[in-house]
C-alpha cells in the first residue's frame, strides 16, 4: 500500500538526505525505521505525508501518488494517516477532548459521532479522567497518549510515529510502544521511526535500517544493529 | 458546509475567549487605530464646515451708477444668473439699501438724524453675487468688466477684496488637499499597526497551524477561525472606540466651537452616531478580517 521507488532528496550538493531509497509496506504491517540521527528517518516521513517533495523518485500511498499532490489536496490525503510526533504537537488552546475531536472535525464528521467516539478512544489510552485538561496540565507521557488518541480516532489506514518516545522516560516509552502494538493488533499499519535500540529489539517485527540516506538493511524480525 | 461554517465560528469564538490577554491587546491596538480613524472623520467634517463658513462670507458686490434704470439692473441680474459659476444673485435696490442702513444704525441717534436730514437717497442699487466655488470669482469679475456693463457699473467690490479672496482660495484648497492626504496617510499607518499586531499574533500560532494541517484540516478550517477572531476584535474595537470618542468629543466641543463658530463636534458625533458606528465597524471588521486572511496565508503552504 506504501511504496518508495528510487527516491532521492537532495537539499544541496553537500546535503543528500535520501539516496535512492526503495521499499514497500504492505497493509497491516508493523515496520520500524531505524538509524542514527540524520540517517534520513524524518525525511522519509516528511516525504510520506507530503510535507516535502522528493528531488527524484515516486512515492505511493494507496491510490495517491504523494509526490504529485497539490497543496489543496494534502488535507484530504492526510485524513488517511494518523501522525504522532516526538514533540507531541497538541493544540495548546484546546483541551485533551478537543484535541482528539479536532481530527474528526476536520473530516466533517457529525457532532454526535464525535461525542461518542472521543471519550471511547481517550478511555482506551487511559485518559478518560483527563479529557478536560489542557496540554500544559498533562505530563509528557499523557500528552503523547493524547496525540496517539488523536492519530487513531478517525481510524486511519496507517499510523506514522516519528520518534514518539524521544522525549519520554523508559517507563512511559514502553507504555507508548504498547499502545502502538495494540493499535497494530486492531489491524492498522504502523510505521515507527526511532533510534532506541531497546525498543526495536523488544518489538520483534520488520526493521528497515537507514544510514546516510540509504537503506542498508531490511529484515523481518530485525534487530537494531549499528554499522 | 454548514458544519464547517459553524465549527469555524465556534473555534473563532472559543480561541478569542481563551486567548484572553493577546485578544485584549489586539482589541486595544485596534481601538487606538479606530480612534485615529474617528478623529480623521471628525477633522474632515470640521474643516469642511470651516471652509464652508468662510466661503459663505466671500461675495462680489456690484454698485450701479445712480442713473441706471431698475429694468437694466434686473436685466443684468438675469444675465449673471445664467452664468454656470454663479450660485446666487441678490438685488438690493437703493431703497432697500437705505432701509438696511437705517436698521443697522437704529441705535445710533446721530446717524439716524443725519440720514433724516438728507434730501433723497444717497445709496446706490447693487447686486450681491455668490459663486459656487471661490476660485470662480475671477471669471465673474471678468464678465462684469465687459464694456456693455461697465457703463452702468460704478464700482466692483472684487477689485478691493481681490487679494483677500485669492488668499482665502489658496488656504481653502490647501486645507482640503492637505486634509485628504493626511487622512490617507494616517489611516494607512493606523491600518498598518493593526495589521502588524494581528500578524504577530498569528506568527505565534504558526506551529499550531502546522499541526492543524498535519491532522488534515482544510485551509478554510485553519484560516476561518483566525478571521473570526479578527472580526470579533474589530467589532469590539469599533464599539469601544466610540464609547471613548463620544465623551472626548463632549469635552473638546467648546474649544472647537471657539475655532469654528456654529459647529459643535459633540452634537455632530451624537447625531451621526449610526453613520460613525458604521464607518468604525467597516474599518475595524475589514482590517481585522483582511489582516488575518493575509497573515495566515504564508503558513498554509505545505
Amino acid at each position: 500500500m506504501i511504496a518508495f521507488q528510487s527516491v532521492y532528496k537532495i537539499y544541496n550538493s553537500h546535503a543528500t538526505a535520501l539516496d535512492n531509497v526503495d521499499f514497500r509496506v504492505s497493509p497491516g504491517e508493523f515496520i520500524s525505521l531505524v538509524g542514527r540521527s540524520g540517517a534520513g528517518k524524518s525525511t522519509v516521513i516528511k516525504l510520506l505525508i507530503g510535507e516535502e517533495k522528493p528531488t527524484r523518485g515516486r512515492i505511493f500511498f494507496g491510490q495517491y501518488e504523494v509526490n504529485k499532490l497539490k497543496d489543496n489536496e494534502l488535507p484530504t490525503f492526510r485524513r488517511h494517516i494518523g501522525i504522532v510526533f516526538q514533540d507531541f504537537r497538541l493544540l495548546a488552546a484546546k483541551n485533551a477532548y478537543e484535541n482528539v475531536a479536532f481530527a474528526l472535525e476536520v473530516g466533517g464528521r457529525p457532532q454526535r459521532e464525535i461525542s461518542d467516539l472521543v471519550p471511547q478512544v481517550l478511555d482506551m489510552v487511559g485518559l478518560g479522567d483527563k479529557m478536560k485538561n489542557f496540554p500544559h496540565e498533562l505530563s509528557g507521557g499523557e500528552k503523547q497518549r493524547v496525540a496517539i488518541a488523536r492519530a487513531m480516532v478517525h481510524r486511519p489506514e496507517v499510523i506514522i510515529a516519528d520518534e514518539p518516545t524521544g522525549n519520554l522516560d523508559p517507563f512511559h516509552a514502553a507504555e507508548i510502544i504498547d499502545l502502538l502494538k495494540k493499535i497494530h493488533q486492531l489491524g492498522t499499519t504502523v510505521i515507527l521511526a526511532t533510534h532506541d535500540k531497546d525498543i526495536i529489539n523488544s518489538i520483534g517485527k520488520r526493521v528497515v535500517t537507514l544510514d546516510r540516506g540509504r537503506v542498508i538493511r531490511d529484515e523481518e524480525n530485525g534487530k537494531y544493529i549499528l554499522v | 458546509m454548514f458544519t464547517v461554517f459553524s465549527r469555524i465560528l465556534n473555534y473563532g469564538f472559543v480561541n478569542f475567549w481563551r486567548n484572553g490577554w493577546p485578544s485584549a491587546a489586539t482589541v486595544a491596538i485596534m481601538v487606538l487605530a479606530l480612534l485615529v480613524f474617528f478623529w480623521l472623520i471628525v477633522f474632515n467634517v470640521t474643516t469642511e464646515q470651516a471652509v464652508m463658513s468662510i466661503q459663505d462670507k466671500i461675495d462680489i458686490s456690484v454698485y450701479f451708477k445712480t442713473d441706471t434704470p431698475e429694468d437694466e439692473i434686473l436685466n443684468i441680474k438675469q444675465s449673471i444668473e445664467t452664468l454656470s459659476e454663479v450660485k446666487s444673485v441678490e438685488y438690493i435696490s437703493s431703497d432697500r439699501a437705505l432701509q438696511r442702513f437705517r436698521e443697522d444704525h437704529a441705535d445710533d441717534q446721530i446717524i439716524t438724524q443725519a440720514v433724516n436730514e438728507l434730501q433723497g437717497n444717497p445709496l446706490v442699487a447693487s447686486l450681491n453675487i455668490k459663486a459656487k466655488d471661490p476660485s470662480q470669482y475671477v471669471a465673474i469679475a471678468e464678465y462684469l468688466s465687459a464694456p456693455s456693463l461697465t457703463r452702468w457699473i460704478d464700482d466692483l467690490s472684487y477689485a478691493k477684496n481681490q487679494d483677500v479672496i485669492n488668499r482665502l482660495v489658496t488656504i481653502i484648497n490647501t486645507v482640503n488637499r492637505g486634509g485628504f492626504v493626511m487622512t490617507l496617510v494616517l489611516a494607512f499607518i493606523a491600518g498598518l499597526v493593526v495589521f502588524n499586531t494581528i500578524r504577530l499574533a498569528i506568527y505565534s500560532s504558526r506551529d499550531e497551524i502546522g499541526v492543524m494541517r498535519a491532522v488534515g484540516a482544510s485551509n478554510a478550517l485553519v484560516r476561518g477561525p483566525f478571521m473570526v477572531e479578527g472580526i470579533i476584535a474589530g467589532l469590539l474595537a469599533a464599539v469601544v472606540s466610540l464609547l471613548v470618542a463620544i465623551p472626548t468629543a463632549y469635552v473638546v466641543a467648546p474649544y472647537v466651537n471657539a475655532l469654528i463658530p456654529g459647529f459643535n463636534v459633540f452634537q455632530y458625533s451624537y447625531t451621526h452616531l449610526g453613520e460613525l458606528l458604521l464607518y468604525q465597524l467597516l474599518f475595524g471588521i475589514g482590517i481585522g478580517a483582511f489582516s488575518s486572511f493575509v497573515a495566515v496565508r504564508r503558513y498554509l503552504r505545505n
